[in-house]
């Protein structure tokens, strides 16, 4: 008798997600449900990062007490990996891009962050805080390729890429300068700090594709399954690339 | 009478026709320049171009270099420096419209005529207006973006603003301010501190334009083709797009100091020359060390 109330109720609810189907949209973000969380490490031997030298550009290198790393593999104690974008690949409800603008800095001759996970269709804002002039030049493929100048002061430069993509970014002037938009289509992602660690929160029941990407070590996926308001602990290795 | 007469009147003829041919001559390379100057690809192809025709020319005149699949890897490319263009990605260098987005038609069909300076790329002028369009309509089908994208709309060129030694030095202090000098080098010789490591979006090496020995840019070689070229940048390149940072006619400034570094008789380099004659003490280097007066 139970059961038959509670199926009932799981059919009329259902029927009613049914019957408003694009006006409705479940608030995927602030509904409390599942989390994925865990670490990304790696095995073998990292290549050794080598440190930038910035004396072409004098107001830059000032700003750095101790010569800046390059940050294209980013490790912490313990074989972590920093800069690894964990997002929902596949089994999440498709979510509309947030109203808040996502920012990419450049300070010191250097982005910030070194890789900037993002929304398609979400407003991005390059900003510059140096004292010298910055040329923003991300080399997409499948979303257009442009490249514009940012002198000191000039307003941020405003865009809005529709398709997801990683999308290398670089400045011609200072060619040490390297980072990545990681356009997703979802809202779930999260960069892990250098302690590798990651957490992907609010997921409702259901089955989900969870992707690593790191941009010297590639990806790896992982399917994972949510019940309910449990944490689901997955961890990725992703196998180092020496060069 | 007869005869005489006639080998008099076709003599006549021929003559009267020799001088209006040579008249007309006359009148295209003299009166007959487009109001933006010699060379300027003005005349608008109106021709309807044909892919499946386009097809068969692109064999014909294209595929050598730009390759059968339009990915800039035909047969030639492993011996081309700069590499030829990827129709693949639809990422155009010579453009009137802003950087990320297509280039207009006459935008391409412009590069067909004029060919690129310093690369292997010739001029196609004698093709007909018919076969130029031909060709655009099969490159476009080398990828989506000509059908999911609409092409981009020209920036506004303003009236061309009166060359003086003011304008000049306008011009100067922005290739100072807009850091030119870092690639382009102090005094345009492509010698800048950033120019050795220049590579392109496909990480192969490119030098920035030296305008000590050019008379060509890449994409014209009037006042308005420069204009451009830095207004919209050459997307795929390291030359990005100053059209956030410079407004209207003080892109003038910079055309007209531009000029002066090129090794050409310029109304621009005669004044400057004129100007330099007694006030060079008061100019201060470009470069590192704020360059202005």
């Amino acid at each position: 008798m139970q059961m038959k109330i509670v199926a009932g109720v799981v059919a009329c609810a259902l029927a009613t997600m049914a019957l408003k189907p694009a006006t409705h949209k479940p608030a995927v973000n602030r509904v409390a449900g599942g989390t994925v969380a865990g670490k990304v490490t790696f095995t073998g031997t990292a290549p050794r990062m080598k440190p930038i030298d910035m004396a072409k550009e004098p107001s830059c290198a000032k700003q750095h007490a101790t010569p800046v790393m390059n940050e294209s593999v980013v490790t912490g104690a313990g074989n972590t990996l920093g800069d690894v974008v964990v997002y929902i690949s596949a089994g999440a409800a498709p979510s509309t891009p947030p109203g808040t603008a996502a920012t990419f800095e450049q300070k010191g001759c250097q982005y910030l962050p070194h890789v900037l996970a993002l929304e398609a269709g979400q407003k991005l804002e390059v900003k510059n805080d140096d004292q010298t002039s910055h040329n923003i030049h991300p080399m997409s493929k499948l979303n257009p390729e442009w490249n514009k100048s940012q002198p000191p002061g000039a307003p941020p430069i405003e865009v809005v890429y529709s398709k997801p993509e990683f999308i290398p970014v670089k400045c011609n002037v200072h060619p040490w300068m390297h980072g990545y938009f990681a356009v997703l289509n979802t809202s779930h992602s999260a960069v892990t700090p250098a302690d590798g660690s990651y957490s992907l929160s609010g997921l409702p029941p259901g089955k989900y594709t969870v992707t690593a990407w790191q941009e010297r070590f590639g990806t790896q996926s992982q399917e994972v399954t949510i019940t309910g308001n449990e944490t689901a602990k997955l961890d990725f290795v992703l196998k180092a690339t020496e060069y | 009478m007869n005869r005489v007469a006639r080998q008099i009147i076709s003599f006549a003829a021929f003559g009267a026709a020799s001088m209006i041919l040579v008249g007309s001559l006359h009148a295209q390379t003299i009166h007959g320049l487009p109001p933006e100057g010699r060379g300027a690809d003005v005349k608008p192809n109106k021709s309807v171009g044909r892919a499946s025709e386009g097809k068969v020319e692109y064999k014909r005149f294209c595929a050598g270099c730009h390759g059968d699949r339009g990915d800039g890897l035909g047969e030639n490319t492993q011996w081309i420096d700069p590499k030829p263009r990827d129709f693949t990605q639809a990422t155009f260098k010579c453009r009137s419209t802003p950087s990320g987005t297509l280039p207009t038609d006459q935008d391409v069909i412009n590069t067909i005529r004029r060919g690129i300076v310093n690369s292997n790329m010739p001029q196609w002028r004698p093709l007909p207006d018919q076969t130029q369009a031909d060709l655009l309509a099969y490159i476009k089908t080398f990828s989506p973006r000509w059908t999911t994208e609409k092409q981009g709309t020209p920036i506004e060129i303003p009236p061309e603003t009166p060359v003086t030694t003011e304008s000049i030095l306008a011009g100067r202090a922005m290739f100072q301010k807009f850091e030119c000098w870092k690639c382009h080098g102090t005094e345009g010789r492509a010698d800048g501190p950033s120019a050795s490591g220049l590579t392109d979006s496909k990480d192969q090496p490119i030098h920035p334009y030296d305008f000590t020995t050019g008379t060509r840019f890449k994409c014209g070689t009037t006042n308005a083709d420069l204009y451009r070229i830095f207004m919209t940048g050459l997307d795929g390149t390291p030359m990005a797009s100053f059209a956030d940072n410079i407004k209207g006619t003080q892109g003038w400034d910079l055309v007209h100091y531009l000029r002066t570094l090129q090794p050409l008789r310029t109304p621009e380099s005669e004044l400057w020359k004129t100007w330099l004659a007694t006030h060079a003490n008061e100019l201060k280097p470009i470069g590192p060390e704020s360059g202005g007066r």
